[in-house]
């Protein structure tokens, strides 16, 4: 067995085992009928499956179906993400900047292999032709509130989502053709500490952490779920180029990366009197729901193993 | 047979651009005679209607639209005529030569039911909605019995604005309301004023400041 195929067996196993709790809980306590939290919980399984079934089948094609579906994450992302913000007519040429030329370019960039631009394309150049296309409506009502929000949307949605994908280009030496499973990493890490966060929480969270920002984040969800990611992530040194203390480090980094990303995105979505970004995604919301953790802590991800394991 | 295939092509299209979700907030998606009244921001947007009926309801429910618009090119006219089923209008009070109001009257007489825009045209200004037109209500006097539902529909005015040729993908959602009758002895003003409450009542809070473009 491949140590991929090992991996998919325990994310697997892993996920019967929570649909097995998931369904007794819904039989013992909650004898069938009707529960909030048990029915949210299945519903999140059930989600689970969905994602890393299609997870599994995009590493089957590989950099070409990793890219198709991170491609396809970002344009869902960004649709959420302008559906909620203020833009003005005026912004129309903008937005469509976004869609059909900003976020092609950007995988296709990943697609050719081509870092120098990939990783300035964004940051430079549709950074200053974004304002332009809108200035050139005329239109100055709330203008450079209206210019970031957009610039915010694609550094999210397309640049800092594009750096999962981005893994696939790194170089390192004695780990050539098994770049994804720098991306399972990356995924089962950041994805675990959420979803540990949350057993954590619910299981015995008391103070919460930011009563402003969101009514579900505990303490106790933080420090107990971070610590155990973190492990996890430790324990998963053996598909990584890292030893167990260096996966533990990097994985405690991103970790802390995600939650402070989830906390962001919660105030963007609080400010606009939101719980969730949309509903794509049965019991966890909108795939920027999901993805907030992840948005935030890819590039970090990306730039310390090209710093440090990149010759 | 082409007008399915196109069907299931345009629903694809609107899925992909709008992800377009229907909230059955006053009534359920049944198989009653309706007129569903909405608000004008695109030409989109009775389409989104169109594509959250089920598919059961959506081949026994026509849109209203301006003959000027749909006749214009061959392509229009088999889209509005096979696939929308649409009752096309004269818009013009001038030129016109049969009566709105009569013709929407015999298509409810074919027991068919019908997407209104009581605005009567796109609304591309900063108000969340125009003046009613009186139509609607002169329906309601000539067919009392049927239920005429009230429909929000969010954003589409920014997905596609007037002039614009490029759609830009974001979420859009339909709203149906408690549907209303004409009561006994009500005014053309009460009943419009009732029916605009109604459909302003549905605007989705979160995204009301977003809309207002």
């Amino acid at each position: 067995m491949t140590r991929m195929q090992m991996l998919f067996t325990g994310v697997f196993g892993t996920l019967a085992l929570a649909s097995v709790i998931g369904g007794s809980l819904k039989f013992a306590v909650a004898r069938g009928q009707a529960h909030g939290v048990i029915d949210n919980l299945n519903a999140r399984i059930r989600a689970w499956w969905w994602m890393i079934a299609l997870i599994g089948i995009a590493f089957v094609f590989n950099k070409g179906g990793v890219l198709v579906l991170f491609g396809l994450a970002s344009f869902l992302a960004m649709r959420e993400f302008f559906s909620m913000t203020y833009t003005r007519r005026g912004d129309h040429a903008a937005l469509a900047l976004c869609f059909f030329v900003v976020l092609p370019v950007q995988y296709w960039l990943l697609w050719i292999g081509w870092y120098g631009l990939y990783a300035i394309f964004i940051p430079v150049y549709a950074f200053l032709i974004l304002p332009v296309a809108a200035v050139l409506q005329s239109d100055t009502v709330r203008f450079l509130e209206r210019v970031s929000k957009v610039q915010w949307a694609v550094m999210i949605c397309v640049y800092c989502l594009s750096h999962v994908p981005g893994l696939l280009m790194l170089e390192i030496p004695g780990y050539k053709g098994e770049n994804l499973m720098l991306i399972a990493f990356l995924i089962i890490v950041v994805q675990s500490s959420d979803v540990l966060q949350y057993v954590w929480g619910k299981l015995m969270g008391k103070h919460l952490v930011a009563p402003q920002l969101s009514p579900s984040k505990t303490v106790e969800g933080l420090v107990g779920g971070v610590l155990s990611a973190t492990l996890l992530g430790a324990a998963l040194w053996w598909i990584t180029p890292f030893n167990p203390w260096q996966a533990g480090a990097i994985a405690f980094v991103i970790n802390l990366m995600g939650f402070l990303g989830g906390l962001v995105m919660s105030a963007i979505k609080r400010d606009h009197g939101v719980k969730d970004w949309g509903a794509l995604i049965e019991g966890h919301g909108g795939v920027l729901d999901r993805l907030d953790s992840v948005v935030f802590s890819a590039p970090i991800f990306f730039h310390i193993v090209r710093y440090w394991w990149e010759p | 047979m082409m007008a399915s295939l196109v069907t299931r092509a345009i629903n694809l299209f609107v899925y992909l651009v709008t992800g377009v979700r229907a909230r059955w907030l006053g009534c359920g998606p049944a198989a009653t005679q309706r007129v569903y009244f909405a608000n004008h921001a695109s030409h989109g947007d009775f389409v989104l209607v169109w594509a959250v009926l089920p598919a059961i309801l959506r081949l026994r429910t026509r849109p209203v639209a301006g003959a000027d618009y749909w006749n214009r090119s061959a392509l229009r006219r088999f889209i509005g005529a096979k696939v929308f089923h649409a009752v096309l209008i004269d818009r013009d009070p001038q030129s016109r030569t049969a009566d709105p109001v009569a013709m929407m009257d015999a298509a409810l007489a074919g027991g068919d039911s019908l997407i209104i825009f009581p605005e009567g045209t796109r609304n591309t200004g900063e108000a969340p909605l125009l003046p009613l037109k009186s139509g609607l209500f002169h329906l309601a006097s000539r067919r009392p019995d049927i239920e005429y539902v009230p429909v929000w529909i969010e954003n589409i005015g920014r997905v596609l604005p007037k002039g614009m040729l490029l759609p830009v993908p974001l979420l859009c959602s339909v709203s149906f309301g408690t549907p209303i009758t004409l009561a006994a002895g009500e005014t053309r003003d009460q009943f419009l004023a009732r029916a605009r409450a109604a459909m302003l009542s549905m605007r989705p809070h979160s995204t009301s400041e977003a809309s207002s473009t």
